[in-house]
């Protein structure tokens, strides 16, 4: 009998129990070279299996079928095949991986790279996300798995501008992480996602993920992620020092090399701290062709903006009542009438609380009506407190867990004194 | 009835005048008047009136107050007063800046500069040789003495470094507290001149510690000492302290660091500077000590008095005039600004103090500055945090704010709960990270 023809059969009839699973899987990895040699016979094939009772052939079936080079018209059919495949399949069956390597190179995240490439030819991102979204769901083990297909879906949904559903991937916390460099992607593209939607405190703690995290060589994204993270301090904080941005947890490699690749955006940072709105500008105007070629343009008109209003709020502080030709003069406007818009667009922001008096020109500011006194408030609190007596939870689960650990006490138990205080009899070395 | 009337609208006058009015009886003690140098002069002795003729010639080329008579005046009695000592190379430098203005008797004198190198060629020699001899012989004391000798003669001749040095090797064959006393004393007044003021600091500390050889004298001495050192380091509140601390009695007798009017001066200013209101009543105004000091420089004592009942103006008078001649002291000249920038923001602050609500123009009246002007310097105190408070500018007047505390501490609440999940996250995250590449690295070793 034609192989192929009894591998499809076998699929079929081993889809059922676990146990048939399992040896399916054996069977499947031993028929993985001999499918990749037929695969130009392989389309027919897909078309017998069913890819919610047998994901796992299919799946098999599927990669063998788009390893080799594809296209552009052979895309547009395997994107349907493969987007079809993704909405159906059963989450168990494709979680199952090769135990030969330690990269876990799941057979469902090189279909869904494939497919991000394939979409990518297609010039329509937008079309790969939906899939995206809902592969990495199902491969996730918890709402708390960094998958690499994270990754790949927040990068499509920049390319494709559809921030809010790559949002909701954004919400959920993440713990565990099989490989590094897909956190940093992850995080990169998800601050970049929340740059666009401007919710810059979470884009801020995404990108200093990044900064902060370990590494032990400088890579290029943390170099991007790290010039975004200089921006958006200065949008949101209004400050930035490069003496205390790397806290000390971060990698000795990240602190000592990663000033050196971003000088334009650390000496923006220091214009910034003069608060003359003209050497800002004048910064920026000299240094546009830099900018624009990190991409970070947009972003820099963003600073310039910030400052006109970091200087309104600072006003807010002193003067009870001032007039719109005074706030034009501090502020470094040009005329009350451009003090009146950005005082109007600050007040609608919610970002200062005050009432503009046209007939006299004046603005008088008030404060912060918030009184803490409604029932939406002490449900906040309510919620952050349940939150954070969660996390703590996790915190000492975690400390148990490591000092269980047989690597951890294998090295302290190295590293202990010879002679402990209290008694004399304690091994020197713990061998376990 | 009408006794009533009569306190009551004085008062009010009083509080918007501010003792900007003519009929106040106790005014004429303003001194604008320039600097007299040998009224000033006579007050020092020693190198240090050398030193302070120098520097007003120096400073009142350039000072708005100064004229050429006053540079000319300081350098012809500097120039006398060198004359009376061994220092040739302040002579050659004071010959320099006169520059022949003074006339044939007041150039380079050669002759006199070769004579007295000789002489100190020769007494140097003769110090060495008693130095060694006692040295071989080894007598304390006689060891001491040469060594101190050196020192003197060093100090008198402008060799301050070497003076030091003379002077702290004494330290090693004092005997009694009497004779650490004498070395720290002459440890300080090298570096004083030589503003070297951390050791000045350090060999006060050290003198300090012998009460028994102490008398009143050293002790106020020593006090002045420490005074100056802690001005010269910005720390005017301690500066103040010590000023304060000083007894009368040290008169003249520390002529070769410093005159009684400057430490009233010194220890007047940085007080009003630093201290709050329960200090200065406490320990300047009530100090029966510090009195004594205050009745030579009348314009202090009547400008702390101003502050103190916050008379704004006229201190800010008094202080006004104060300071042309103020900025030709050597001690005080690099401070003068900060001083006097500080007891004006101290001034604002005290004003706006007790009021709700303040109205602009009343208080430019009290300060005579412009509105405008004012506005400004309040808009740096209220951004600084000093005054709590905040400006309608549009009716010109300050209002009061009290900070709601409920509010800002829900806000803080709020706020720490953030930070600490966002950090607890992150840290979560990171010990993954490196467990995982831990991990990693063990399987691949086994």
């Amino acid at each position: 009998m034609d192989p192929l023809e009894a591998l499809v059969a076998q699929i079929q009839g081993l889809s059922s129990t676990p146990g048939d699973i399992a040896r399916l899987h054996i069977i499947l990895k031993q028929a993985d070279d001999s499918l990749r040699a037929e695969s130009t016979r392989l389309s027919p094939v897909l078309g017998q299996l069913a890819p919610s009772e047998h994901s796992l052939g299919f799946l098999y079936v599927l990669d063998a079928f788009t390893s080799g080079q594809i296209s552009k018209q052979q895309a547009e059919t395997s994107v349907p095949i493969i987007t079809g495949f993704i909405n159906a399949c059963n989450a168990e069956q494709i979680r199952l991986a090769p135990e030969k390597c330690i990269n876990l190179c799941y057979p469902i995240v090189l279909v869904c790279k494939r497919l991000k490439d394939q979409v990518m030819m297609l010039e329509a991102p937008i079309r790969g996300a939906g899939p995206l979204l809902t592969a990495a769901r199902k491969l996730q083990l918890s709402t708390e798995h960094l998958t690499p297909l994270h990754s790949d879906f927040l990068m499509l949904c920049v390319l494709a501008k559809c921030y809010k559903t790559g949002l909701s991937i954004l919400e959920d916390d993440i713990f565990e992480v099989d490989q590094p460099r897909d956190l940093f992607l992850y995080c990169y593209y998800g601050g970049m996602i929340c740059i666009g939607l401007k919710r810059f405190q979470k884009a801020l703690d995404l990108l200093h993920n990044v900064v902060t995290a370990p590494m032990s060589t400088l890579n290029a994204i943390a170099v991007e992620a790290y010039k975004k993270y200089i921006l958006v301090s200065l949008i949101h904080h209004g400050q930035w020092q490069l003496s205390t941005s790397l806290p000390k947890y971060a990698s000795s490699v990240a602190q000592r090399s990663l000033k050196n690749f971003c000088q334009p955006y650390i000496e923006l940072a220091s214009s910034y701290g003069t608060e003359k709105i003209a050497e800002l500008e004048a910064y920026v105007q000299t240094n546009t062709e830099k900018f624009e070629n990190d991409n970070n343009l947009g972003l820099v008109k963003q600073v310039v903006l910030s400052m006109y209003k970091r200087n309104i709020q600072r006003l807010t502080q002193t003067y009870l009542t001032l007039s719109l030709q005074d706030i034009a003069n501090t502020v470094q406007l040009n005329s009350p009438k451009e003090a009146e818009m950005h005082v109007l667009q600050m007040i609608q922001d919610g970002e200062i609380y005050a009432t503009i008096n046209q007939r006299d020109g004046m603005v008088r500011f008030l404060e912060d009506p918030e009184q803490y006194k409604t029932c939406e408030m002490i449900e906040n609190i309510d919620s952050s407190i349940q939150r954070i007596m969660a996390l703590s939870r996790k915190l000492s689960a975690m400390d148990e867990q490591i000092s269980c650990d047989q690597l951890y006490l294998s090295k302290v138990g190295r590293e202990r004194q010879r002679y402990d205080f209290d008694d004399f009899d304690v091994p020197t070395k713990f061998n376990i | 009835m009408d006794a009533d009337d009569e306190t009551f609208a004085p008062i009010t006058d009083e509080v918007g005048a501010n003792g900007g009015d003519e009929q106040r009886s106790r005014r004429p003690i303003i001194s604008g008047d320039h600097l007299d140098i040998e009224a000033y002069a006579s007050l020092y002795s020693g190198r240090t009136k050398i030193m302070r003729l120098l520097f007003i010639a120096d400073h009142s080329s350039d000072e708005k107050v100064g004229n050429p008579s006053m540079n000319l005046e300081a350098l012809r009695m500097a120039y006398d007063e060198i004359k009376k000592g061994e220092n040739t190379q302040l002579m050659r430098e004071v010959a320099q800046k006169i520059n022949g203005r003074l006339g044939p008797s007041y150039e380079l004198d050669s002759a006199w500069c070769d004579a007295v190198d000789h002489r100190a060629e020769q007494k140097k020699e003769k110090l060495d040789n008693e130095l060694n001899a006692y040295r071989t012989n080894l007598i304390k004391e006689s060891i001491r003495m040469g060594y101190n000798d050196f020192g003197d003669f060093y100090y008198a001749h402008g060799q301050l470094g070497d003076a030091f040095k003379s002077y702290v090797r004494t330290r090693d064959y004092c005997t009694t507290s009497k004779h650490i006393v004498h070395m720290c004393m002459s440890v300080i007044l090298v570096s004083i001149e030589m503003g070297q003021f951390t050791h000045v600091t350090s060999y006060v500390n050290k003198a300090e510690q012998a009460p028994d050889a102490l008398d009143s004298i050293t002790i106020a001495k020593l006090r002045c000492a420490a005074g100056l050192a802690n001005l010269e380091a910005k720390k005017y509140k301690l500066a103040a302290r010590k000023f304060l601390e000083t007894n009368p009695e040290l008169g003249s007798h520390y002529s070769e660091v410093i005159a009684p009017q400057d430490v009233a001066t010194y220890g007047g200013l940085c007080a009003l500077a630093t201290f709050d209101r329960t200090e200065l009543k406490s320990k300047v105004i009530d100090n029966l000590n510090f009195r004594n000091f205050l009745e030579l420089v009348p314009e202090v004592r009547e400008l702390i008095n101003d502050f103190y009942s916050s008379h704004y103006a006229s201190c800010l008078e008094y202080l006004g005039n104060l300071k042309a001649n103020l900025l030709l002291d050597i001690h005080l000249h690099d401070h003068v600004e900060t001083l006097y920038d500080q007891i004006r923001h101290k001034a604002l602050i005290q004003y706006t103090l007790p009021f709700v609500s303040v109205d602009l123009s009343m208080m430019a009246n009290a300060f005579k500055t412009t509105v405008a002007e004012l506005q400004k310097e309040l808009e740096a105190l209220i951004t600084d945090n000093q005054i709590q408070a905040r400006i309608d500018s549009h009716n010109k007047i300050l209002y009061a704010r009290h900070a709601d505390q409920r509010n800002a501490t829900f806000q803080r609440v709020l706020e720490t709960g953030r930070e600490f999940d966002r950090d607890v996250r992150s840290m979560l995250l990171r010990s993954n990270l490196v467990k995982h590449d831990y991990n990693v690295r063990q399987f691949r070793k086994l």
